[in-house]
């Protein structure tokens, strides 16, 4: 199982939580996160980092299902 | 390009009046959506009204709070806060904020639900024992937030009393004299440091011993940010939930038809969260300003390099262009893209847990009090005064045969 990691880069404000919570993960180019990888071995940082967001752009997916992991809200 | 009035208006533009929001925002949405004011202290500002630039101004970089630090800025109270959190932008703030953000994810506030709901029975088992009429804000209210943050945190619940006290520094804008301000905050800072060097001797399982732990062994933080982080928590911990609960009760007792549709399908209390969360215009007036670091445009006028934009989040939330009729409470609204907590890097760390405890609040005193009302009549509810926030000082609820 793994899990897919989407950045809506026109909402995206370039807090840069993200890439602070789930190091490695995330990476900002020109002021918008863009995940580093979009496909990611299931991991407790990138869920944070999609909960931490203060816009709610990052969107964390299981990758065969494509249901929606995180935020939850 | 809009014709801005050279002359600036006194703001806020009205003594508060219970949780109504001034009619004039409305006004100036339509004709004037960014328009110059002055406050009580501090520079001549920019008010942004409007939803869509309200968001720019919390969310667009080229918008700095890190800049008023350094400025006059313009606000409602004498005192001026040059330090903490709310005073940063990313990435020093990204630095603080991430260090407590996973403490406040949804995920990790749904663990506290099970703790909340149990303080919430015993307050309201409490309350059944005391008998009506009691004040709500004082058997419930504080309580119910209190006591969760000072679990979360690791506070000694039985030092709220004095916390309680000096939280009010923090909000006051003329209940307290700028001398007690100064002691109020110098104490709980006190207080604070104390608490660190107790953990930092004995750590624990909580959220001071975690934050003390990144400032000793990862030099994430220095001894000061760690105290003024500490000191936001618990203020802001509390301060705020513990006025919106008795603000969404009083707004719910005197709208019973709203009140009724919600007794009847209590599964949408957290939908009601939202609406009242969109409808209660918290906050006095638009605090927070930030400066504008390079020329902007801005709802049809020029933002100068250098000039403050206060952006006031009661008015965005009443937005006719975003929500359909938005002067009525509608519980049921569904979709509902409020921005009660703010919005952009500084967008309420605590929104996750507020909501919780919130919907924690509703739910369990509309399931044990089949027929709350307010113990007083409504006009005889007595409101805070000289503070950045509104909300009742104290709420008789009465339930029962009287």
């Amino acid at each position: 199982m793994s899990w897919r990691v989407e950045v809506d880069g026109a909402t995206c404000i370039g807090s840069g939580m993200c890439s602070a919570i789930a190091e490695g993960y995330f990476e900002l180019v020109d002021g918008v996160s863009q995940p580093v990888r979009t496909e990611v071995e299931p991991t407790d940082d990138v869920v944070d980092a999609a909960e931490s967001c203060p816009v709610e752009a990052v969107i964390v997916r299981d990758a065969d299902s494509g249901r929606k992991l995180a935020p939850e809200h | 390009m809009t014709t801005i009035d050279p002359t600036p208006r006194t703001y806020p533009f009205s003594a508060p009046d219970r949780l109504r929001l001034d009619p004039f925002y409305a006004e100036l949405r339509k004709q004037e959506p960014v328009s110059r004011v002055r406050l009580p202290y501090g520079e001549t500002a920019w008010l942004a009204t409007r939803y869509s630039d309200v968001r720019t101004v919390f969310a667009d970089p080229r918008f700095s709070r890190a800049e008023s630090a350094e400025r006059d800025e313009p606000r409602a109270r004498p005192t001026q806060q040059r330090t903490g959190i709310l005073t940063m932008d990313p990435p020093e703030h990204t630095r603080l904020r991430k260090l407590v953000a996973k403490a406040f994810t949804a995920r990790r506030v749904e663990q506290l639900r099970p703790r909340a709901q149990r303080i919430a029975d015993d307050l309201v088992g409490r309350m059944r024992r005391k008998g009506a009429p009691l004040d709500l804000v004082e058997e419930f209210a504080l309580p119910l937030p209190i006591t969760v943050i000072c679990e979360l945190l690791g506070v000694p619940y039985e030092d709220r009393d004095d916390f309680r006290v000096w939280s009010d520094a923090f909000l006051s804008t003329s209940k307290l004299s700028e001398q007690q301000v100064e002691d109020y905050v110098a104490q709980m800072r006190a207080y604070m440091a104390e608490l660190v060097e107790q953990r930092r001797a004995r750590p624990e399982d909580d959220l001071l011993s975690g934050l003390i732990q990144a400032r000793d062994e990862q030099d994430k933080l220095s001894e000061t940010e760690l105290l003024d982080l500490a000191v936001g928590l618990l203020v802001a911990g509390h301060e705020t939930t513990a006025t919106q609960i008795p603000n969404f009760v009083y707004v719910l007792l005197t709208h019973p038809a709203e009140l009724e549709w919600l007794r009847n399908s209590p599964e949408r209390v957290p939908e009601a969260v939202e609406e009242l969360m969109r409808f209660v215009p918290l906050g006095v007036n638009a605090a927070f300003p930030r400066y504008a670091l390079e020329d902007v445009e801005l709802g049809g006028v020029l933002i100068r390099a250098g000039e403050p934009v206060l952006a006031s989040l009661a008015s965005a939330n009443r937005d006719e262009e975003v929500f359909e009729r938005p002067e009525e409470l509608n519980l049921a609204r569904g979709s509902n893209a409020h921005i009660g907590f703010g919005h952009g890097p500084h967008h309420c760390l605590g929104a996750q847990l507020a909501r919780m405890e919130l919907q924690v609040a509703l739910g369990t005193l509309l399931g044990e009090f089949a027929d709350l009302r307010l113990g007083v009549a409504e006009q005889d509810v007595s409101w805070k005064t000289g503070m950045l926030v509104r909300g009742p000082r104290r709420l008789p609820v009465a339930w029962g045969a009287d």
